[in-house]
Order: C-alpha cells, then sequence, then structure tokens
C-alpha cells in the first residue's frame, strides 16, 4: 500500500506516525475510556452499598451509562482559564497527567502476545512514565496561581516522589527473583498455579506485594493517601481552577490508573496472565489469557475502591511518617530477605514458599469469619444481590 | 516500653486495624442500603416512613380553633397571621384570615405546645416546593369561619367529637414541653 496505494509517495515516517495516531486513538476509545468510565460508575456503585447508601442508578441499567452522562457533561461545559493562570502552562498540565497515565499501556501485557511493546525495560518504563503525573500535577498546581492548587501540587509532588522508593524496591524484589525487567518475562518466570506466584514465593515478597500495593494506592492519589485533594483543607487541590473537559482528564487518568496499579500487581506478584493447559486453539487461549488478566487486575480495582470505602484521609505527616519511617526500611528488609531466599535450595523455598501460601489463605478464612461476625452483631435485613 | 517493640505495635495496629475495617465495610455489601429512591413508588406511603414525632407542616383544624391567638403571640418569627372579626347582630366572631407562611416557620413546634385544642399541629407533610412564594403562605380561613367555643361537660355534635379527641391526643402525645419525650419512656 506504501508503494502503489493511497500513500504513495509519502515518506515512510509520516505513515508509521499516522499509524501510531491512529491505533492510540482505537485502543483510547475502544479499551481506555470505557474502562475508565465504568470503573468511576462501579466505584460509586460499590462506595455506596458500603455506606449503605444505592449510588447512580439512573442512566441505563443500574446506571451503567452514567459516566457517558458525566463525560458529556463536562465536555459541553463551558472551558474556562484564570486571568491569572498561567497561559501555556495551565491548558497543558492535564494532558500530561493523562499522557503518564496512557503511556503505561504500551507495556501492560494483557495476553501472550497481546501486549504493544515488551519493552526489555518493562517494568523500568512503567515506573518511569508514572512519574510523569508528578510534573502534570505539580504543572496544574503552580500555574493555576491558587494557593490551595500550589499546596495540592507540592504535597502531591512530596508524596509521589516519596512513595517511588518503596514502590521500586518491592519491584525490585520480584526483578531479582525473574532475572529480568521485561513484564512478559516476569510473567513467564511465574506459574498459572498460586504456589508458583512471587506473591508466594517467600515470606517477604508477600510483605513485598502490600508493600507495592500500598505505595502504588499513594502514587495514584487514592484515599486513604489523596492528601493532595483534600476537600477539607485545600478545597480540590490542584484540580481547584480545572472545569469541564480539563477536569474530566485528571479523573479519567485517576481512574484509568487504577486499572494500571491492578494490572502492575497481577503481572509482578500474580502470575499476569498464566492459564492452566487446558486447551491448544490459539483464538480460545489468548481470549482465556485475556480474561484471566482482566479479572485479576480487576479484583485489585475493586480492593482499591473497598480501601477507600473503609480509611479515612491520613495527614501529610502520617503520610510521610509511613513512607520513610516504615515501608522505606520494610522494603529493604523484603528486598535483603528476598535475596537470602535465593541463596536457598529449591525444596527448602518451596517450605517457605507453602507455609506463606498456608498463611494467606487462613487469614482469607479468618477475614470471612469476621465478615460474618460483624455481619451478624449489627443484625441488618440480608441483601445480597448487587443491584437494587 | 523499647523503640523497637512500639515500632512493631505500630505495624501491628495498622495491620489489624486495616483488616478490622475491611471486614466491617465488606460485611456491608450484604446489608440492604438505608436510603430509599425518594420519588419512586414504595409498598407504603412515603408519610408513613417518618419517624414518630416527625415535625412536617404545620396544619390548623378549623373546627376546633379557639381563636385564643395563643399561637400567634408565641411564635418567635410571626409566621402566623390570625384575623378575627365579630358579626354586629349575632355576635358571632368569625375568621376573616388564618395565614401561616411556611417560608418563615422554623418548626420550633412552640404554637403547638400553647394551643389550648390541639388545633395547630405538625403535620407529617414535608413537600413544600412551589414555583411562586406566595404560594407557601397557607390560607386556612379561605371564607369567613366562626369560632370554635368548647362546651362545658364535653362536646356532643358527633362530628366535632373525633375532632377534639385528635387534637386532645396531639396535645397529650407531643405537645409537651420536652416534646413527648417523657411519653415515649
Amino acid at each position: 500500500m506504501m508503494k502503489d496505494g493511497a500513500f504513495a509517495g509519502v515518506p515512510r515516517e509520516v505513515v508509521y506516525a499516522i499509524a501510531m495516531v491512529v491505533a492510540a486513538l482505537v485502543v483510547l476509545s475502544v479499551f481506555v475510556a470505557p474502562l475508565a468510565g465504568v470503573t468511576s460508575w462501579l466505584e460509586r456503585r460499590v462506595w455506596a452499598r458500603m455506606q449503605s447508601r444505592v449510588g447512580p442508578n439512573r442512566v441505563g441499567p443500574q446506571g451503567i451509562l452514567q459516566w457517558l452522562a458525566d463525560g458529556i457533561k463536562n465536555i459541553m461545559k463551558e472551558d474556562i482559564i484564570p486571568a491569572a493562570a498561567d497561559q501555556k502552562l495551565f491548558p497543558l498540565a492535564p494532558y500530561i497527567v493523562f499522557m503518564g497515565f496512557l503511556c503505561s499501556f504500551v507495556v501492560i501485557p494483557f495476553g501472550a502476545n497481546l501486549i504493544v511493546a515488551d519493552l526489555n525495560i518493562g517494568i523500568l518504563y512503567l515506573l518511569a512514565v508514572t512519574s510523569l503525573v508528578v510534573v502534570g500535577i505539580l504543572m496544574a498546581g503552580w500555574s493555576s496561581n491558587n494557593k490551595w492548587s500550589l499546596l495540592g501540587g507540592m504535597r502531591s509532588a512530596a508524596q509521589i516522589v516519596s512513595y517511588e522508593i518503596p514502590a521500586g524496591l518491592s519491584v525490585l524484589t520480584v526483578v531479582f527473583l525473574a532475572g529480568t525487567l521485561s513484564m512478559q518475562g516476569i510473567i513467564k518466570a511465574q506459574g498459572w498455579g498460586p504456589w508458583d506466584w512471587f506473591m508466594f514465593h517467600n515470606p517477604f515478597t508477600f510483605c513485598a506485594f502490600f508493600l507495592f500495593f500500598t505505595a502504588a494506592l499513594a502514587e495514584g492519589n487514592r484515599t486513604p493517601f489523596d492528601i493532595p485533594e483534600a476537600e477539607s483543607e485545600l478545597v480540590a487541590g490542584y484540580v481547584t481552577e480545572y472545569s469541564g473537559m480539563r477536569f474530566l482528564f485528571f479523573f479519567f487518568a485517576e481512574w484509568g490508573n487504577l486499572y494500571v496499579i491492578g494490572s502492575v500487581v497481577t503481572t509482578l506478584f500474580m502470575g499476569g496472565w498464566q492459564v492452566p493447559p487446558v486447551t491448544d486453539n490459539p483464538v480460545l487461549l489468548a481470549i482465556l489469557q485475556f480474561v484471566t488478566f482482566f479479572l485479576k487486575a480487576y479484583f485489585w480495582v475493586f480492593v482499591a475502591m473497598w480501601i477507600r470505602a473503609t480509611l479515612p484521609r491520613v495527614r501529610v505527616d502520617q503520610l510521610m511518617a509511613l513512607c520513610w519511617k516504615y515501608m522505606v526500611p520494610l522494603s529493604f528488609i523484603c528486598l535483603l530477605g528476598t535475596i537470602g531466599f535465593m541463596f536457598m535450595s529449591d525444596q527448602g523455598r518451596r517450605v517457605f514458599g507453602a507455609l506463606t501460601l498456608g498463611f494467606a489463605i487462613a487469614t482469607i478464612i479468618n477475614f470471612f469469619r469476621r465478615v460474618g461476625f460483624q455481619f451478624r452483631a449489627a443484625k441488618p435485613e440480608f441483601y445480597w444481590k448487587p443491584q437494587i | 516500653m523499647g523503640v523497637v517493640a512500639s515500632y512493631i505495635k505500630d505495624i501491628k495496629d495498622t495491620v489489624s486495624s486495616t483488616f478490622e475495617g475491611m471486614s466491617i465495610t465488606f460485611s456491608h455489601l450484604m446489608r440492604r442500603p438505608m436510603t430509599i429512591q425518594y420519588p419512586d413508588k414504595i409498598p407504603i406511603p412515603i408519610q408513613d416512613t417518618l419517624p414518630h414525632r416527625y415535625r412536617g407542616i404545620l396544619e390548623v383544624d378549623l373546627d376546633i380553633c379557639t381563636g385564643c391567638l395563643a399561637c400567634e403571640r408565641d411564635c418567635p418569627i410571626t409566621c402566623i397571621t390570625i384575623g378575627i372579626d365579630m358579626n354586629k347582630e349575632t355576635k358571632q366572631r368569625y375568621f376573616t384570615h388564618f395565614d401561616i407562611d411556611v417560608c418563615k416557620c422554623m418548626y420550633c413546634g412552640i404554637c403547638s405546645e400553647s394551643c389550648p385544642t390541639g388545633a395547630i399541629r405538625h403535620s407529617t407533610e414535608f413537600e413544600g416546593a412551589s414555583y411562586n412564594p406566595a404560594g407557601l403562605v397557607r390560607h386556612f380561613a379561605p371564607q369567613a369561619a366562626n369560632l370554635y367555643k368548647p362546651k362545658k361537660g364535653g362536646e356532643t355534635e358527633p362530628k366535632l367529637i373525633t375532632k377534639v379527641d385528635i387534637g386532645q391526643a396531639y396535645m397529650d402525645e407531643f405537645a409537651t414541653s420536652d416534646g413527648g419525650a417523657a411519653e415515649e419512656k
């Protein structure tokens, strides 16, 4: 087609650039936008049920189209740029944040062959591009020319830069075990069963998993670490001056980031798309892998919603104390412990892995016993159905 | 407690309290939400779901109103205006108007406490939305109506007996200085 078709005579680089832009738009509109939108709706529903409310249920069946209504409303609103704001950086900031989020989709492995680019520095690339969000948030905070926005932006920058350290160290434990930075390589080093996951490799990776998840929540500005947009102190933090579509982009990135967090956790600690060898049909296998990966990742999105409904927002000093006094030393300990386990024989290591898995199963059983206790203590009306 | 012990205790407390809190929120997923879909139809009338002693918009039963003006005097924000006139020939006093401005009313319930017959009382009506502020002034005497005169030895007219009883029940139950709290115990 490039020799004698519609693109004849056009330089090859231009064609490739156009193809990349078109592919990015397709990915954005077909997968990312509905995902972030439905996540926003689901979060509001889950959150509402956990607070004994109903939540949005008017637009479409059970309110599932609420995100479309919200999006259309926001896009049709007037785009206001305050007169005192920086006229160049203020409009640019939401796109920087959005870019930092969207670029991470390049290395997310949805299946054995379903990945945009299996970079050999995959996880490093991911940590790097998600740091771009800090630039966007700081830019938004500074260019708004508003004290609340600036404080929100500064807090966010301090928070994300701090939590990169425990997150990076926790990732390093997995990188040591897998011996590669490539996302596919990390998944291939694991197996389909929980006993082959890095999460249950040894007790230290089990702790590293929780440290990484907590740090990822903090990097995604999620409750309980959402002090950059603490309503009671900072109005809306760095998004105070934004309205309409630009406001939408910040929250688009936030909800999309939830899925990125879930998929990174799944890739690093939970075996990614690994499925039991049940079929040889490549199409069926690809679908099965995608579904496995999606469900695992979405489970952690649900956990993030659940944590948001549970924990109150922490103070700034508590946030910093949690990071520097607790999470950084603990992640160093996890790293050193994992290195120690790498010298152990495989049989000895497997015993500790089985003990970790047993501990996790016992915790889950104990958890549901506590849920039953809490439920009986309140003597409520039982209503298990998700719809209302 | 040593530094190391308190450090470990902090970690333990964080993990256990998060674990406990998450079990509580998860148990809420299995409960029926407390809220109802307000404008939608529900099996019982919405007025019946309101709590006991709910203070809604004031209502006046003019048939048992003695025209003593106690409510008008006691109202802290004068949202009640009563006009009384007298027929020169029959010496019968009658209401020219009895208006309550719902916009002003702050639902303190003092008027219903001072009413001797329980004619003025809080209804369970709460949907006060109106396109016009004038529509929120409730006229309880659209045309001239005679004052009620309590008879010695109790009411005899059957239509009024029930109304007097309702007023008396309201006074006994709610229109006390503690809002009926003692009665409930």
